[in-house]
């Protein structure tokens, strides 16, 4: 008989395996983030570099502190702690005290994820939770500490328009401008030529690009696309989710009443302002708290769509993307529910 | 060109054997023939201890409805006839071990059949005389699919050489070597059937088999159809629906859309029986993989120890980690490498190097789902396993799985779906959930 008895593997099929893993999808992610971090330092200087890495280290430190506390396997290593650390500093505006990530990160790490049994098991997106928390308990903070970015100002206006329409004091992002709108503006100055400066073509550049104010990696819609359609070509994220998203934001502001100058810079100006961008091709599309089917993510991103448009046409915030996201994760598992594939074999359901 | 939908694209690996001409392995000097071959009840030992056999000399009788016979694959002396694990499942099997006297003198009813009418009874009848069952890897006995209900009209036969399987060349090679000999034994499975409607199904990563294919097919009015290259294209409910448009009901069989499927070394093999009256005693086997010094394909005696063709190939690469029967995606790992060569041995795999990464949660990605040909949510399913919420997969219809691999395939946690499905499906039969 033969003496490689002993030593042969023996395990159910199949026995090959593609080669993607969950660490290199998730390093994939951070990869991906990389332009619009160094974009982010770039604009606000070493500022938004220290609270990114302070969120990002925390995020770590608390992933591994929860893990081994509640005695599971420490799977720091994994790339998804530092995915949710990063997108956090992201969504913080530059000039926020440090503490304030750490804050955002410990809620994240422990409370969004680790209290439901850690990745995979949480029903929200940790670095959300994580802002939805800052915003609740430090909302001064959260929407005062905006910087101007270099080579632009904050609310993305010209100098010029700032000086005859708008108190120039503000710290108001574009988003903000839009939403305050006649408040902003001085005695005996249209508003309307303030909506107008915002939508033109010169802002909208400064939206593209970048140097206008708000969180620290949500300004430049350029290098955020650069990541989110190497994601979506490396197969990392589904194309479904931003697509179905951007176009339901883009559609309805389309429709409804606002205060527009022309649609086409209107659409535009929604597309690339506030938080969408990174909303839509980073944490909408997170795995763990989306759908499951094709459909469930069309659905998923044209529900994202309508509730931030609601939250920014609406609602009490200028901005909707967080909140939305945040809503429709929670219906995720009723979606899933609901658009289980047709089981080859069986009839079309009606 | 109608799909399927989901299935993977795996490295196809098959290069190393693909351009190999089949060689005949060497007679084993002991055979392994388990009586149980086939799905069905096992066949029933007709010879004992000490008997004189020839090479194709029944040795085992059919029991019950769907069984087919068993045949030696040399010529010799019965050393024993006794149980030993089988290959494929582990379990006590009554195998009749014979030694080989050198000679392969033929079994005297092994000749040309005067064929004077040809009618469906006599060519299901030689079929399962000569103990064939479906070479594609399930082993269902083919007179059984033969012979479908009165009330099932089937239209359509199709002839899978799609050998979508990595690595597998067994088929490919067939088809380049004896097309006419396989479009023979369509006709006759046809002619049993009485359709018209002829496909022969071949893989896009095939062309030089899809060409004399077709020009066999041509004479006899099948068509050749080109299907995509994506795993498992050559699973049969797939294959209906890439080549006919037609789903089989969840649960059924294909004739309940008015088809059968036969692979083509079945064909081969059913043309041998109704042409020599010739049984099902050897097959072609593709030989591979890292752990092997040279890869071949290899036609082989029913019950030879693979060992004997791993021997026959150079020998072992290094240490070999991994035995497997079949295909990478859905053939069996082997503890031992005295197992003998199975009637649904289409190849035999051989690894020195194993990667087994540790499994993760799941992460919800869904690439499962979008694998799945058959329209599973296993990641759902494999909730339901682990919480042993049996009734719950059965009625997300785990009892559809049809193992292909494709979800653990995917899958960037590594769990070992199939695994658990298979265990799941098992507690369901046994809790009669």
């Amino acid at each position: 008989m033969s003496e490689q008895k002993s030593t042969l593997l023996v395990t159910a099929s199949p026995h090959i395996f593609s080669p993607v893993n969950v660490s290199k999808l998730m390093w994939a992610v951070v990869f991906a983030l990389l332009p619009a971090f160094a974009g982010s330092i770039y604009f606000f200087g070493l500022r938004a570099l220290l609270i990114v890495l302070i969120s990002t280290f925390s995020a770590v430190l608390f992933d591994a502190v929860a893990q081994l506390l509640f005695g599971r396997r420490v799977t720091i290593g994994d790339g998804s702690a530092v995915i949710t650390g990063i997108l956090l500093g992201f969504n913080l505006p530059p000039n926020v005290p440090w503490w304030l990530p750490v804050a955002g990160s410990g809620f994240a790490m422990v409370v969004a994820k680790q209290f439901f049994g850690g990745l995979g098991h949480n029903f929200i997106n940790p670095a959300l939770a994580g802002r939805a928390f800052l915003v609740a308990s430090w909302p001064t903070q959260m929407t005062t500490s905006y910087l101007a970015p270099r080579g632009g100002l904050i609310p993305a206006l010209s100098q010029d328009a700032l000086k005859v329409c708008t108190d120039a004091v503000t710290s108001a992002t574009p988003l903000n401008v839009l939403k305050q709108g006649s408040k902003l503006v001085l005695p005996g100055c249209d508003p309307r030529l303030l909506y107008e400066q915002l939508q033109s073509w010169s802002t909208l550049k400064r939206l593209f690009f970048g140097n206008t104010g708000g969180c620290i990696g949500e300004t430049s819609a350029l290098l955020l696309l650069i990541g989110g359609i190497l994601l979506i070509a490396m197969k990392v994220i589904d194309w479904r989710i931003p697509l179905s998203y951007l176009l339901t934001v883009a559609g309805l502001v389309l429709i409804l009443p606002g205060n527009k100058a022309n649609l086409l810079n209107y659409t535009l100006f929604h597309l690339l302002s506030g938080g969408l961008m990174l909303g839509a091709f980073y944490m909408a599309t997170d795995y763990v708290t989306s759908p499951l089917t094709h459909k469930g993510r069309v659905i998923f991103g044209i529900g994202c769509g309508i509730l931030t448009v609601v939250i920014r046409l609406w609602g009490g915030y200028p901005e909707g993307v967080c909140y939305s996201i945040l809503l429709m994760n929670v219906a995720t598992p009723l979606i899933d529910r609901l658009t289980l594939p047709r089981v080859f074999g069986t009839r079309m359901r009606r | 060109m109608v799909k399927f939908r989901g299935g993977i694209h795996p490295r196809e690996e098959k290069e190393a054997t693909a351009y190999k001409p089949i060689e005949v392995a060497p007679l084993p000097s002991r055979a392994y023939i388990p009586l149980s071959q086939h799905l069905g009840a096992p066949s029933k030992p007709v010879v004992k201890k000490g008997d004189k056999v020839f090479t194709g000399t029944t040795i085992g009788e059919p029991q019950g409805t769907v069984s087919v016979p068993t045949h030696s694959s040399i010529s010799g002396t019965v050393f024993d006839v006794t149980e030993m694990p089988h290959p494929l499942t582990g379990r006590p099997t009554t195998t009749v071990i014979i030694d080989s006297d050198g000679n392969d003198t033929l079994d005297v009813s092994i000749k040309r059949q005067e064929i004077t009418q040809l009618n469906p009874e006599r060519i299901i009848s030689a079929v399962k005389q000569a103990g064939i069952v479906g070479l594609g890897g399930a082993a269902f006995p083919t007179f059984f699919k033969m012979s479908p209900p009165k009330d099932k009209p089937i239209d359509t036969l199709i002839i899978n050489g799609c050998e979508c399987e990595p690595c597998l060349t067994a088929d490919h090679r067939l088809m380049l070597e004896k097309p006419n000999e396989i479009v023979e034994g369509a006709g006759f499975i046809a002619q049993a059937l009485g359709v018209k409607n002829v496909y022969i199904a071949i893989e896009d990563n095939k062309p030089d088999a899809i060409l004399v294919m077709r020009e066999a097919a041509e004479r006899a009015g099948f068509n050749v159809v080109r299907l995509k290259t994506k795993y498992p294209q050559g699973a049969e409910k797939q294959l209906i629906k890439a080549c006919l448009n037609r789903e089989v009901p969840s649960g059924g069989l294909p004739f309940e859309v008015g088809c059968i499927v036969q692979n083509v070394g079945t064909a081969y093999a059913v043309r041998e029986a109704v042409l020599f009256n010739r049984p099902l005693f050897e097959r072609v086997v593709t030989v591979t993989g890292a752990g092997v010094k040279e890869p071949k394909n290899l036609l082989v005696r029913i019950g030879t120890p693979i060992r004997n063709l791993i021997d026959f190939c150079g020998g072992y690469n290094g240490e070999p980690k991994k035995i497997i029967m079949g295909g990478p995606m859905m053939g069996i790992a082997l503890g031992s490498d005295q197992v003998p060569v199975l009637k649904g041995t289409s190849g035999v795999l051989i690894f020195n190097q194993v990667k087994e990464e540790k499994e993760q949660d799941c992460i919800r990605c869904g690439r499962c789902i979008e694998a799945c040909p058959m329209g599973l949510s296993p990641t759902r399913l494999n909730y339901h396993i682990k919480a042993k919420r049996f009734a719950a997969a059965k009625s997300d219809h785990l009892l559809d799985c049809i193992e292909c691999g494709c979800c653990a395939y995917v899958c960037p946690a590594k769990i070992r779906l199939v695994h658990n499905f298979k265990f799941g499906k098992a507690e369901i039969a046994r809790l009669k959930v």
